[in-house]
Order: structure tokens, then C-alpha cells, then sequence
């Protein structure tokens, strides 16, 4: 059984200019000790997604419908006093902006013994040992000291590093990780991504990375869906995803992209237009509008994910026919 | 120094030399001595050819966005020379600098704080016209900034809309519009597709080239993305630590790294095929970048390099010069071809 | 900390030699009578008036007045001698202090208590019946001129012509011994004195705290699995009281010395009644003293303050 399981899951937000539909029926599924990665821009819903299986999302004007199930639980039916003892327990999670997601008044240390403390029976002597233990692990030179410095006294790379110390402080099962090294310059992502690899096979925590680059799916996860406009529309391994894609918006990321292993001179294909607003979606497929290959048949219904022949675990949310699809995923591949 | 090649017979538009700028740090209690500076940038010297995209790619802290912005004068410069078509600009006061302003202009990162946002399109494009006194005529300026939004793929008809109602995207073309407004030759891009989702990040690379190619415009791009500059620049200088470390061609440099910081980059940088990225050996530094107050001795990559020689690389600073498999680099053990497959899989 | 502090503390004494030298020149070149008239009482004949000139020392040249006044008040605190009265104007606002001190302090405790946690509720109830109702009973006591709540109170509650008779009314204060009864005596004025502080509390608060909320600091705190009750009362409001203090510290800074309705009202021997009726009686010696004394004590407020924002938010410190 899955570790988790997300079905159908729908989430829709009241604002004063309409109701946002952050998340429109998408379902993934994350294995223990694996690695998934959600691929999206802005908007494609794949923080919301996230924030909503941490219980994130409750807000008053939040409306969600369909199924999460964590080790069993059903996490959308569980109060918010169960949520609360599995949310940085179980499963925790780290974010964007190190400098802003630390409480700027506090040392680290008080936040670290906060984080285990609420979910461990310890002392505070015993809880600083733990924090002491999980900075060291994490690659913090001089764990004894630092502990007792402020957040703005570390460097960018050192906070993040702070922050999934703070996470797996509690020996989660799954972390989920939102684009945690956008902020951070490359080398020291490389430091942080090969960080969390080392994490995950030492202490066989399954992670959900979240990212909008491309690049770094293709290193840390095992399996790929790619988010657009608050619906999955594609999903695969991660081999199967950058060998043989088949969703015109994959297509399009993998076309408009600067890479270091294709021809210099090669041009980059832009995906026209702009992502569609998310109160006002296009009828239809979504992402017709901005595709290439569009034609009547993309309207008037969404197209539903489904399993492409021969590969069940690749879910394609495409009208086209799949060999209408093949053939040109094999002649954008040939103008390579 | 560098001088170019034989084969690059362009002529060198913008001439660095020496150039130092370093921020002083003041303390005390009552008097505020200035106790130690950051060195922000210290020392570079490079050419920028004319026509050419010249890439400044570095991480934060070596000093790229400071070059940038003492190429244009938006920084006086502590010491050194900055020669735009043989006038040494350096120290020109701000009336000397204004007609030069029109042949140099900046792009620059965040398109959500670079525009006013109480003025409209047609008005913020326009103002190069106004600050310069060219086209003083009204309805000709508006036609000339109508122009200028088509060719950057706006639609003219928004003239009157004010920037929060453009996207991200469309803010960064309203920048790139006002950049090229007075025609000019240099325009120096701070980063300019950073702040923008990837799908439109084609977009405006795919537009300033082809603006470079109308109005032969020479660029100097800088970024940290080092698969977007390989993309659009011909030649790229990398910068650590306010040095140059590195220049060469991006051919050169893309599948002959020669300073082990450039090979640390190169490897750092995920690629996007799960094949490569499992068959790499990633070079992955350790420890954080040095403060710029108080650089290394000799060789600032000493610290963190895995081909550091004790007493040759913490003793002499090695200079910028020609090596033998291509370009430019200041390093006294510069990679080996094997070093380079090892690490960087995408050299070829 | 150590230099923050001692650069601090040297540019205070600037300042107050600044204040003091400014608040010398308003009185020096715009007095509004003749010292020496007031002084010498009725019909002075010249020679009497030439005479107390010269006591008074308002023959020399303003810079040796000058002086004068500077190192009697930094030398010998001394801040000049009542032109009615005759006594020295130290004396008279050291007897003061004490009630205004009480008031004011009392005061500050009940306001920052109902504001901030007016403030909390607002803040996280916020949009619902509960928030309009408490930002908009906020806003009449703000526009409630504090005399008339006074009157309204003791119109109320005083015990001796109030309708629920519970409280000690005007001028019990003085009549008060000891640190509780006059502690009691001064129940209706702390409130009275309170309500409009209270309510703009309350506001800033709420706007800070709505901000702070939104920072995502508090979201790493929720997805730690803290309580909401622990991320508002722990992380939140350690961030947004900050700016309060600030506040808080001017506002008891200036309110020294000028609580004079209050004071007037419930009759308290205050330091602010004191300046209003040197005002009243053009004794410009007193009112020099009594402007320098409370711009010296603003001055103070400020600095202290400031040493309190730089230890709760460590990032001012370098």
C-alpha cells in the first residue's frame, strides 16, 4: 500500500475576484521511501496541492473535496487536533525562502528543541541533544556553537540546511520539499539536493519534491507529474518522462528550455502565450489555448489522465491519439 | 588582459581595466572609521566586443551585478578604467556621462519593482524621449512608443494600462522596450529572465536575440543560470569572489572548463536526461563562499578546491591568461580533460 | 550591544543640550510679558524693576544667559525658580511626579492589557461579527474626548454624586494615604486616561498581527505541528508587539506631562496641571523648566525604547 495516496483531490478558494481553483481533481501516489516529483510554473497548483495534504489549507474560505490517505489515515476527515500531531511529526515539510520560513527572533536552537518538543516526550536538555545530533547531520560545522546563533547569522545554504535538520528532527515518513533550492545559488543546490538524497537512503524517508526545473527532477526523483492550471496532465517515471513524453505541454518545458546537453545554436521553442487564469479556465483542455496541436476535439471537456498502451504507469491527459502523439514527440526529438 | 584573437577582428566597445570597487564598512562610536571594505569587485579586466553578448556569470557575492552596474556608471568606481569607444568613463562627472546614457542602457531583474507602478506604459517607455529631448512632439513620441511596443510583442492599443496589469513577462518586454527606446549600443541585462516562469523565459531570450541581430546591438548578459548563458552569449567571463576567473568562448567554456570553479558550476548544474545526471560524478564543493571582506590569500578559490596546492596556490594569485586548450583563466592546475568528462558529462 | 548602547547614550546628551538650548531661545525671544513686571508685582517703579532685572539676571547678553541656564541645569539640575512662588521649580515637579507617575504607568498597564488583547481577538477573528464590533467600539473611544469620559465616569460611579455609587471621585486622590488607596482613588482616571491609548493599540496591533501572520515564518510554524493558540501567543506576537513598544515608550514619555485633563477632571496634583496653570500664570520660569524637564524625559523614554527594540529583535543589532 501506498504511503500516500491522493485521489481526486480538489481544492477552491473564495476571493473577492471569483472562485480560484487552485487544484482541479488531480491523484498521485507516493511509495515509502520514495522520491516523487511535481514539475510545475506558477499557478499549476503544486504548493497548494502539497499544503493541502499537511492540513495547510483550511482555511474559512477553502473548499476541498476528494481523498487523501496517509499510512492508513484519511487525513481530509481527520480533525485538526490529528492533523496537528502528524503535521512536522510524520510528515513534514520545507520550504522556499530560508531566511523568511525561520522565525528571525529566535536561535535556531530554541526552534529546533520547539519543533521536537511538541511531538516528543523529552526534556529540553534531551530535545537540544537531538538538535544538536540532526545539525551535525545535516553538515553544520560546529553544531555545539551554532546552535545558539540567529537565523540571519547563517548563510543561505546553512539555513536550508537549518530548515530540514527542523524537519527531520521527528523521523517523518515523508517530506515534502516546496522548490527548496530556487532560492539558493547552484552550488550550494547541488550541496542541498545531493543533502536530501542522502537523507532519504539513510533514513528511507519518501519525499515529494516540488520544482519548477526540469533538471532537478531528473536527478532526485523516481517518478514525475507534471502540474498545469491545477490538473496533472502528465505522469510517469521519471525515464519514461524526459524518453518519451507525450503531453504537448511536457513537449513544450522540455523544448523551451536552455539545456547544457543539446547544440548551443538550437533554438529554444517558446510555449506561446501566458498560463490562463485560474478563475476563469479555458473551456476544455486547459492548455489548449497555448497548444499547437489543438483542434476540436480539445473542447468541450478536460481530458481525464489516462494510461497510455503498454505502460499503465503513464498517464497522459490528451486528446490526441497516442501514435498521433508518438510520432510527434519522434520528430520534435529529430529537429534536436 | 584580454586582447582578442586573431580571428575576432570586432573592435572592442567597452574596455575594462583594473576595475576595483570596494565598499567601505564603517564602525566606532562617535567617529565612524572605516574599518575593513568589501571587496566587492577587485580588479577585472575584460573586453566587450562589439556585436557580441558578452555572459557574467558568477553566484552571489562575486561581484557581477557591481561590475554591471559600474559599467554603466550607476557606481563610481574605487579605482580602474572603463573605456567606451576609447573615452575613458570612469570618472566622468553625471553632465559628461548624460549623451553617453543614450548608447547605454540597463535591463534590469525584477519586473515587479523595476517599473513605477503609478505610470503608465506609454509614459514609462517614453521617458528615454523625454530625459534626452528627442521627439519632443507629443503625438510622434506615442507613435514612436507605440512602435516600440510591437516590436517587443505588446500590444499597442495598452499604451494607457498601467503595469500591474501586465504579467510578469509582459513587464520585462515594457523594460527591454524602454532599454532600446533611444536606439542605443550597449545594453547591459541584469539577470533579466530570472524573476519569469520558465515558459516565458523562451520568450524574451528569443526576443532580445532578435533584437541584437536588427539593431546589431552588442549585450552584456549576466545571469546564473549557466544553461540560459550558454544559450545567448558568445563569449562568457566567470567571476568569483570579485575576480575573473574564467573567459573564453562559450564553446570553449562549455566543453573545456579550465578553473576547477567553472568545472564546479558545470557539474553543479542539473541537467534535465536522468541518464546524465546518473552517470555524472557530480563535483560537489564543500563549505560556503568566503566573505568579501575578507577574501583568501593568493588564489581566492584556494579554500574550497579539490586541485589546491599548498604553497603554490595559497602563496602566489594566480593571473588571468591564455591556456593552452583555449581561452582565458587564472589558475596554476586548471582541469584535465579527464577531470572535465568525469564531472561534467555535458562537455563534449 | 555594548557601543549601540554608548553611541546611543552620547547622542541623548546632544540632544538634551539641544532641546534645553531651543527651549531657552523660544522663551528668550518671544515671552509673552516682561519677567521682570511679573515679578516685581504691581505699579513697579523703574528702579525696582531695573533692580530684579539685574537679580534675575536678564541684564547680560543672551549667551552668558545662556550658559547660565545650561550649566544650572546640567551642573546643578537646577531648572530655575517659580516667578510667583518663589520656590525652586525642581521641588515643585519632584512632589508631582509621584501622582503623575502612578497615573501614567497605571494607566499604560491597563491599555497595553485590553489593547493587545483586543488586538489578538481582532486579529484572529478577523472579518467575523466579533472584529466589526470591537474595532468599531475602538473607534468611539478614540473619538471620546477624554474630559467628557471623565465627567461621563464620575458622573457614573463616583461615590459621592454618582449614580452606582462605587468608586472614589474627583479629589479623593489627595485625600488618599498609601500605595492602595490611592491606587483606588485612581481606578476611574486609569480607565478614563486608558480607553483612547486602548483602542489605538488595539488597531496597530491587529494590522501588525495580520501582517506578521501572513509571513512565512508562522507557516514553517504551523507545519511544525505547533498549536495555533503557540504560533500566535509564541511566534506571532513576539514580532508584532516590536513596534509597540516603541510607542508605548513615547506615549508614556509624552503623557508625563500631558495628562492635564485627566488631571483636571479627577483633581490629582500632577505634573501636567502643573505646567497648565504656570501657563495660566505666565510664570515663564516654571513653564521653562517644566518644558525642559519633560523634553528631557521623552528624550530618555526614547532612548530606552530603542536599547528594549534592539534586544527583542536581534537582527537591529548589528
Amino acid at each position: 500500500m501506498a504511503l500516500l495516496e491522493v485521489r481526486n483531490l480538489s481544492v477552491q478558494f473564495e476571493t473577492d475576484d471569483g472562485v480560484v481553483q487552485a487544484v482541479d481533481g488531480i491523484s498521485y501516489s507516493v511509495d515509502q521511501g520514495q522520491a516523487l516529483g511535481i514539475v510545475g510554473e506558477s499557478g499549476s497548483g503544486k504548493s497548494v496541492s502539497s499544503l493541502t495534504v499537511m492540513g495547510l489549507t483550511r482555511a474559512r474560505n477553502a473548499r476541498i473535496s476528494g481523498e487523501i490517505h496517509f499510512d492508513g489515515k484519511d487525513l481530509l476527515a481527520a480533525s485538526a487536533e490529528d492533523l496537528r500531531q502528524i503535521r512536522g511529526n510524520e510528515i513534514a515539510m520545507i520550504f522556499q525562502d530560508p531566511l523568511s520560513s525561520l522565525h528571525p527572533f529566535y536561535k535556531i536552537g530554541k526552534q529546533l528543541v520547539e519543533a521536537v518538543q511538541v511531538h516528543q516526550d523529552m526534556t529540553k536538555a534531551q530535545a537540544r541533544d537531538r538538535a544538536i545530533e540532526m545539525l551535525g547531520l545535516v553538515g553544520i560545522p560546529d553544531p555545539r556553537k551554532r546552535i545558539d546563533s540567529y537565523p540571519h547569522e547563517f548563510s543561505g545554504g546553512m539555513r536550508q540546511r537549518v530548515m530540514i535538520a527542523m524537519a527531520l528532527i521527528n523521523d517523518p515518513k515523508l517530506l515534502i520539499a516546496d522548490e527548496p533550492t530556487t532560492a539558493l545559488d547552484v552550488t550550494v543546490q547541488a550541496q542541498i539536493l545531493d543533502l536530501i538524497q542522502r537523507l532519504q537512503s539513510e533514513l528511507g524517508t519518501a519525499v515529494v519534491m516540488i520544482t519548477h526545473d526540469l533538471g532537478v527532477v531528473a536527478e532526485v526523483a523516481d517518478d514525475i507529474a507534471v502540474m498545469y492550471a491545477g490538473r496533472i496532465i502528465e505522469k510517469a517515471t521519471k525515464e519514461t518522462i524526459f524518453a518519451k513524453p507525450q503531453h504537448p505541454y511536457t513537449w513544450g518545458l522540455l523544448k523551451s528550455i536552455p539545456r547544457l546537453d543539446t547544440p548551443r545554436d538550437q533554438e529554444l521553442v517558446p510555449i506561446a502565450g501566458r498560463p490562463p487564469s485560474l478563475i476563469v479556465k479555458p473551456q476544455g483542455c486547459s492548455f489548449h489555448p497555448r497548444c499547437p496541436y489543438r483542434h476540436d476535439a480539445c473542447l468541450p471537456q478536460d481530458p481525464p489522465l489516462e494510461p497510455v498502451p503498454q505502460d499503465p504507469g503513464h498517464g497522459v491527459a490528451c486528446v490526441l491519439a497516442h501514435d498521433r502523439r508518438e510520432q510527434i514527440w519522434a520528430e520534435l526529438r529529430s529537429h534536436a | 588582459m584580454s586582447t582578442p584573437s586573431q580571428e575576432q577582428a570586432r573592435p572592442p566597445l567597452v574596455e575594462v581595466r583594473d576595475l576595483v570597487k570596494h565598499f567601505p564598512i564603517r564602525e566606532g562610536i562617535v567617529i565612524q572609521r572605516q574599518v575593513g571594505a568589501v571587496q566587492a569587485v577587485d580588479g577585472v579586466s575584460f573586453d566587450v566586443l562589439e556585436g557580441e553578448t558578452l555572459g557574467l556569470v558568477g553566484e552571489s557575492g562575486c561581484g557581477k551585478s557591481t561590475t554591471a552596474r559600474l559599467i554603466t556608471r550607476l557606481l563610481d568606481p574605487t579605482s580602474g578604467s572603463i573605456r567606451y569607444r576609447g573615452t575613458d568613463i570612469a570618472t566622468m562627472s553625471r553632465r559628461q556621462l548624460k549623451p553617453l546614457r543614450r548608447e547605454m542602457q540597463m535591463i534590469f531583474q525584477d519586473p515587479y519593482s523595476s517599473l513605477n507602478p503609478r505610470k503608465t506604459v506609454g509614459t514609462i517607455i517614453g521617458e528615454p524621449f523625454v530625459i534626452h529631448g528627442v521627439e519632443k512632439d507629443d503625438k510622434r513620441r506615442k507613435a514612436r512608443v507605440q512602435g516600440l511596443m510591437e516590436t517587443v510583442g505588446l500590444n499597442p492599443e495598452h499604451y494607457n494600462r498601467l503595469p500591474h496589469e501586465f504579467s510578469g513577462g509582459q513587464r520585462q518586454r515594457i523594460g527591454v522596450a524602454r532599454a532600446i527606446a533611444l536606439e542605443p549600443k550597449l545594453i547591459v541585462a541584469d539577470e533579466p529572465v530570472s524573476a519569469l516562469d520558465v515558459s516565458i523565459q523562451a520568450q524574451v531570450l528569443n526576443l532580445l536575440r532578435d533584437l541584437q541581430r536588427e539593431m546589431g546591438l552588442t549585450i552584456i548578459f549576466i545571469a546564473h543560470d549557466l544553461s540560459v548563458v550558454r544559450h545567448m552569449c558568445d563569449r562568457v567571463a566567470v567571476m568569483y569572489l570579485g575576480k575573473v576567473v574564467e573567459l573564453a568562448t562559450s564553446e570553449q567554456l562549455y566543453s573545456n572548463p579550465q578553473h576547477p570553479y567553472t568545472g564546479a558550476l558545470l557539474s553543479a548544474v542539473p541537467v534535465p536526461d536522468p541518464i546524465l545526471a546518473a552517470a555524472k560524478t557530480r563535483q560537489v564543493l564543500t563549505g560556503d563562499v568566503p566573505s568579501p571582506t575578507n577574501p583568501p590569500r593568493a588564489c581566492r578559490f584556494h579554500t574550497r578546491c579539490p586541485k589546491a596546492v599548498a604553497g603554490t596556490c595559497d602563496v602566489t594569485e594566480p593571473l588571468l591568461e591564455p591556456k593552452e586548450r583555449g581561452g582565458e583563466a587564472a589558475c596554476h592546475f586548471p582541469l584535465s580533460s579527464s577531470e572535465v568528462a568525469e564531472a561534467v558529462p555535458t562537455a563534449r | 550591544m555594548g557601543p549601540f548602547i554608548i553611541r546611543r547614550l552620547l547622542w541623548t546628551v546632544l540632544l538634551l543640550i539641544l532641546i534645553s538650548g531651543i527651549t531657552f531661545f523660544i522663551f528668550y525671544e518671544l515671552p509673552t510679558a516682561d519677567p521682570a513686571a511679573l515679578r516685581a508685582g504691581r505699579s513697579p517703579s523703574p528702579e525696582t524693576l531695573a533692580l530684579i532685572r539685574e537679580q534675575l539676571g536678564l541684564d547680560k547678553a543672551w549667551y552668558s544667559q545662556l550658559w547660565t541656564f545650561l550649566s544650572d541645569l546640567f551642573f546643578h539640575f537646577d531648572f530655575g525658580t517659580s516667578y510667583v512662588n518663589d520656590l525652586p521649580v525642581r521641588e515643585q515637579l519632584f512632589e508631582r511626579i509621584p501622582a503623575t507617575g502612578f497615573l501614567v504607568l497605571g494607566a499604560a498597564v491597563v491599555w497595553v492589557v485590553v489593547g493587545v488583547s483586543i488586538g489578538i481577538v481582532s486579529a484572529v477573528f478577523r472579518g467575523t461579527v466579533w472584529d466589526r464590533l470591537l474595532m468599531g467600539g475602538a473607534l468611539l473611544a478614540i473619538s471620546a474626548p477624554v474630559y467628557w469620559l471623565g465627567l461621563v465616569a464620575l458622573y457614573l460611579f463616583s461615590d459621592d454624586i454618582g449614580k452606582f455609587g462605587i468608586l472614589p471621585g474627583s479629589g479623593s486622590y489627595q485625600d488618599a494615604d498609601g500605595f492602595f488607596e490611592k491606587g483606588h482613588a485612581l481606578v476611574m482616571p486609569w480607565f478614563v486616561l486608558s480607553m483612547a491609548f486602548a483602542a489605538i493599540y488595539a488597531r496597530l496591533l491587529r494590522a501588525n498581527l495580520l501582517e506578521t501572520l501572513s509571513e512565512d515564518y508562522i507557516r514553517t510554524a504551523r507545519a511544525k505541528g505547533l498549536s495555533e493558540r503557540r504560533v500566535v501567543l509564541r511566534h506571532a506576537i513576539r514580532s508584532a508587539v516590536t513596534p509597540i513598544v516603541t510607542v508605548l515608550g513615547l506615549d508614556i514619555g509624552i503623557l508625563f506631562g500631558g495628562a492635564i485633563l485627566t488631571e483636571t477632571v479627577f483633581n490629582i496634583p500632577g505634573v501636567g496641571r502643573y505646567a497648565f496653570d504656570a501657563i495660566e500664570r505666565g510664570d515663564l520660569a516654571t513653564i521653562q523648566g517644566t518644558t525642559v524637564f519633560l523634553a528631557l524625559g521623552v528624550a530618555v523614554m526614547s532612548l530606552i525604547v530603542d536599547v528594549i527594540y534592539a534586544y527583542l529583535d536581534p537582527r537591529v543589532r548589528y
